[in-house]
C-alpha cells in the first residue's frame, strides 16, 4: 500500500509538497523566522541579539506560559546565528524523544563531545564554532536526567551551548538554573495579538469581526498559539461565516458558554439541592470539561460583590481542592457537586448543626 | 448484529440529531483537509460515529475496510507491550491506555513511526487518498500526564503527513498544551426526545410496529441520556414482550437492582449488623467486576432522593471524598466500606438530632 515505485516519479511529489504548504496550521506556517519577527518580549530579544552579533551565547533557560514564543525564538536564534543550513548545528530533544537518564549520558553526551570548526562558515551569518542543543519542555525530565546534565554542561561549554525550555522553572532543579542565563517570556498584550492576528487574518482572506477578536483574545489570555489555533479552527469549523458567536469561539478552546455557568450560578443561589443537583447532571450530559466550569465559577466568586471575603477565601479553599481532586483522578460529577453544594451552604451562611459542621471545614489529608 | 451497530448511521448526511454539529462537520470536511480534533463528550452520545463519519466523507468508503492487527511492543525496560490496532488504509485506531504504565513509549514510538513512515505521495494515487493519515487515539482521557506531553511536539512535526483525532469523555484530564492544539469538538448526550425519535425510527426498521411513548421516554430516562444503552435496552425489551405494551418493564441491569436493595438497606437500620451485611454486598459487586467508581456513583444516586436537604450537602461531600479515596487508594472494599459506614454514622446522627430518639 505504501510501495512507492521510482515510476510515480516527481509530480506526485511535488503535488504532495504543494499539499502539505496547504495544509500547514498556521501556527507553524506564521512562525516568527528571524529574532525581530518576535512579538512582545522585547528585553530578551535585545540580550540575544547582543549575543548573536558578537557570537557569544551563554546557555539559556527560557521559561514563561504557554504560547509566548519560546521555542520560535530559540530556533529563529540558532537561524540568525548558524544561517539557512542550521539543523546540522541543532539537536533538538522533547517530550517525544526518549529523555531517560540513559539518552543523556550517551546521546546528549556524544552529539556535545563533536567539534565544529569554525570554517563551515555559511557567507553572511557569524556561526560561531559550537552547537546548541536545545531540550523542549525540559521541566518533563526527571530530575536524575537532568542532574545527570550537570557536568556535562560545564565540561564541553566551550564547543556546546545547552537551551532549557519549560513553562515552569521551579521544575528545572537548581544547579541547572544556576548554570544558564534565564529569560521570562511575558503573556502577550491584547493589542499585540490583535495586530498579528489582523495580519493573519488578512494573509489567508478570513474575515474578523471585533466581536469575534475579542471572544479569541479573552479565550488565549496571552497565548499566541491558542489565538492563532482557535482563529484557524473558526475559519475552518464555521467557512469564514461572520455569524460566529463568542460562546462558539469559548466552546472551541474547550471553554464553556456564558449561559450554563449563569444558571449553573443561579442554581447555587437558591436553597434548593434537588434543583442543584439537576443543573450538575446538565453540566455533565453537555460533555463540557468540568474544569473549565470551575474556573469560570472562580471567576465569578471573585468578582460577586456581596459576599464577605471570609465566605471567599472558604469557597476558593474547596475550589482549590476540588482541582487537585480531579487532576488526581478523582470523579468530575462528583466534585462539581460537592463545590456548589459547597458554595450554596457558604453564601446562604445556613448556619448548620455542630454535627453538620464537619463538612465544611474537614481538611483532606492526602 | 446488534441493533446499535446495524443502525449506526456511516455517513455525516444521515446523522440524526445535533444538526448544528453536522452541517459544520460537513464544512470542514469539504476541501479535505481537517485539523487535529478533540472530540469530547458523555459516553453513548455518538463521539465515535461522528469520528468514522467524517473520515468516510473525506476518505470515501475505504475507511470502512477495516482489519485488526495485534502487534508487539518491546520497551527500552524490556517489557512487552500488547497493542491491538484497527486500520484501514487511510486510518489506524489505537487506545493507548491499553499498554497501561507502558502507554508513554506507544505515543513516543509507535504514533511517531506511524506519522513518519507514510508516505503521502504514493496514497495520493488512491482513490480518496489525501497528503495525510489519521491516526485515532481513544480514552485519551485515560493517559498518564507523561504520555500527554509526549504528544505535543509529535503533533507540530508531523502535522502535514498525519492528523490525530483523539476521543474522550472528559475534556478536563486532557492537558492544555494538548488541547490549545486540537479544534476541540463537544458532543453532547441526546435529550430524551431525540432518543425516543431514534427508538421509534429503529422500532419501524426492524418492523417491530410502533413504539408505545410511554415506552420509549422510559427507556430513554432509565438509559441516563446513552443512546447505546437505550438501543441495547430497547432491544432487550423486544426479546422480553413483543408486540410492545406501554406499561412493559424496562429491565435495568441486575446490579443495579441490587444496589438499590443497599440503599434500602441502609436507611433502614443503622447497625454493626447490617455494616457486615453491607459488606458482603459490596464484596458480591466487586467480585462481580462492577468497577467501584460505579457503585458509589450508583449507590450515592439512589441514596439521595431518601434524604433530607441538609444531609444530602454532607452525604454527596464524603461520597466526592471517598470516590478520590478509591480512585488513589489501592484496596477498594476499604474506602466503599468507609462511605458505607460514614453514611450510617450520619443518618444516624440526623435522625438523633431531628426527632430526639
Amino acid at each position: 500500500m505504501f510501495g512507492t515505485g521510482s515510476g510515480q516519479g516527481g509530480k506526485d511529489v511535488a503535488v504532495a509538497k504543494a499539499q502539505q504548504t496547504k495544509v500547514q496550521p498556521w501556527v507553524e506556517k506564521y512562525r516568527p523566522q528571524g529574532v525581530d519577527d518576535i512579538s512582545y518580549q522585547d528585553e530578551v530579544v535585545k540580550t540575544l541579539k547582543n549575543a548573536i552579533q558578537t557570537g557569544t551565547l551563554p546557555h539559556l533557560l527560557f521559561y514563561g506560559p504557554p504560547g509566548t514564543g519560546k521555542t520560535s525564538t530559540i530556533l529563529a536564534v540558532a537561524r540568525s546565528l548558524f544561517g539557512p543550513e542550521y539543523r546540522s548545528r541543532i539537536l533538538e530533544l522533547n517530550a517525544s524523544d526518549e529523555r531517560g537518564i540513559k539518552v543523556v549520558r550517551e546521546k546528549v553526551k556524544q552529539f556535545a563531545q563533536f567539534t565544529v570548526t569554525g570554517l563551515e562558515k555559511t557567507a553572511g551569518y557569524p556561526c560561531p564554532p559550537f552547537k546548541i542543543i536545545i531540550l523542549d519542555e525540559a521541566d518533563t525530565m526527571t530530575t536524575e536526567a537532568q542532574a545527570a546534565l550537570r557536568r556535562t554542561m560545564e565540561t564541553y561549554s566551550k564547543i556546546t551551548r545547552f537551551c532549557l525550555v519549560c513553562n515552569y522553572v521551579t521544575r528545572i532543579i537548581e544547579p541547572l538554573a544556576s548554570r544558564c542565563a534565564k529569560f521570562r517570556f511575558r503573556p502577550l498584550s491584547r493589542e499585540v495579538m490583535e495586530a498579528r492576528l489582523r495580519a493573519i487574518g488578512t494573509a489567508e482572506g478570513a474575515s474578523v469581526t471585533q466581536e469575534m477578536m475579542n471572544a479569541i483574545l479573552t479565550v488565549a489570555d496571552g497565548d499566541m498559539r491558542k489565538a492563532v489555533t482557535t482563529l484557524q479552527s473558526a475559519h475552518q469549523f464555521y467557512g469564514g461565516s461572520s455569524s460566529i458567536t463568542p460562546d462558539a469561539v469559548r466552546e472551541m478552546s474547550g471553554g464553556v458558554p456564558d449561559g450554563l455557568v449563569q444558571s449553573l450560578w443561579e442554581a447555587i443561589s437558591t436553597q434548593s439541592f434537588d434543583n442543584l443537583k439537576a443543573q450538575c447532571d446538565e453540566v455533565e450530559m453537555a460533555g463540557y470539561p468540568t474544569m473549565a466550569v470551575l474556573h469560570r465559577l472562580f471567576d465569578l466568586v471573585v468578582a460577586e460583590e456581596g459576599v464577605e471575603d471570609a465566605k471567599k477565601a472558604v469557597v476558593m479553599a474547596g475550589l482549590a481542592r476540588a482541582e487537585k481532586l480531579i487532576i488526581d483522578g478523582a470523579s468530575e460529577s462528583l466534585q462539581l457537586l460537592d463545590i456548589c453544594a459547597l458554595m450554596m451552604r457558604t453564601f446562604l451562611g445556613k448556619n448548620r448543626s455542630a454535627g453538620s459542621g464537619v463538612c465544611v471545614s474537614t481538611p483532606m489529608v492526602l | 448484529m446488534l441493533w446499535v451497530d446495524k443502525h449506526r448511521p456511516t455517513t455525516l448526511a444521515k446523522m440524526d440529531y445535533h444538526e448544528d454539529l453536522t452541517a459544520r462537520l460537513e464544512a470542514l470536511s469539504e476541501d479535505g483537509e481537517v485539523p487535529h480534533l478533540l472530540f469530547y463528550g458523555p459516553p453513548g452520545a455518538g463521539k465515535k460515529t461522528r469520528i468514522m463519519a467524517l473520515l468516510r466523507q473525506v476518505f470515501g468508503a475505504g475507511v470502512e475496510k477495516t482489519r485488526l492487527e495485534h502487534k508487539t511492543f518491546k520497551t527500552p525496560t524490556k517489557r512487552t507491550i500488547e497493542l491491538t490496532i484497527l486500520a484501514s488504509a487511510f486510518h489506524q485506531e489505537i487506545n493507548a491506555a491499553e499498554a497501561g504504565s507502558g502507554d508513554r513509549f506507544v505515543v513516543q514510538e509507535v504514533i511517531k513511526e506511524i506519522a513518519q513512515s507514510y508516505n503521502p505521495a504514493a496514497a495520493m494515487g488512491q482513490a480518496g487518498g489525501r497528503a495525510y493519515k489519521v491516526v485515532i487515539l481513544t480514552e485519551v482521557d485515560r493517559l498518564s500526564r507523561q504520555a500527554q506531553a509526549a504528544l505535543r511536539r509529535t503533533m507540530e512535526k508531523y502535522t502535514a503527513a498525519c492528523r490525530l483525532i483523539l476521543c474522550c469523555n472528559s475534556a478536563s484530564r486532557v492537558i492544555e498544551p494538548v488541547r490549545s492544539r486540537c479544534l476541540g469538538i463537544r458532543v453532547a448526550a441526546p435529550s430524551h426526545e431525540s432518543i425516543c425519535a431514534i427508538l421509534n425510527k429503529v422500532s419501524k426498521k426492524e418492523s417491530c410496529g410502533v413504539l408505545p411513548e410511554a415506552l420509549a421516554m422510559r427507556i430513554a430516562q432509565t438509559s441516563g441520556r446513552n443512546l447505546r444503552r437505550a438501543l441495547l435496552m430497547l432491544e432487550a425489551c423486544r426479546v422480553q414482550q413483543h408486540p410492545f405494551t406501554a406499561e412493559q418493564e424496562v429491565k435495568v441491569p441486575d446490579w443495579e437492582e441490587y444496589i438499590a436493595k443497599l440503599a434500602v438497606l441502609l436507611t433502614e437500620e443503622q447497625s454493626p449488623q447490617r455494616l457486615v451485611l453491607a459488606r458482603d454486598m459490596l464484596y458480591e459487586l466487586l467480585t462481580n467486576c462492577i468497577p467501584s467508581d460505579v457503585i458509589l456513583k450508583t449507590l450515592l444516586r439512589e441514596l439521595l432522593p431518601k434524604l433530607d436537604d441538609q444531609l444530602k450537602h454532607e452525604v454527596v461531600h464524603w461520597a466526592a471524598f471517598y470516590e478520590h479515596r478509591v480512585r488513589v487508594g489501592s484496596k477498594e472494599i476499604f474506602h466503599l466500606e468507609a462511605f458505607v459506614a460514614k453514611f450510617m454514622a450520619l443518618y444516624k446522627a440526623f435522625v438523633i438530632n431531628t426527632f430526639g430518639f
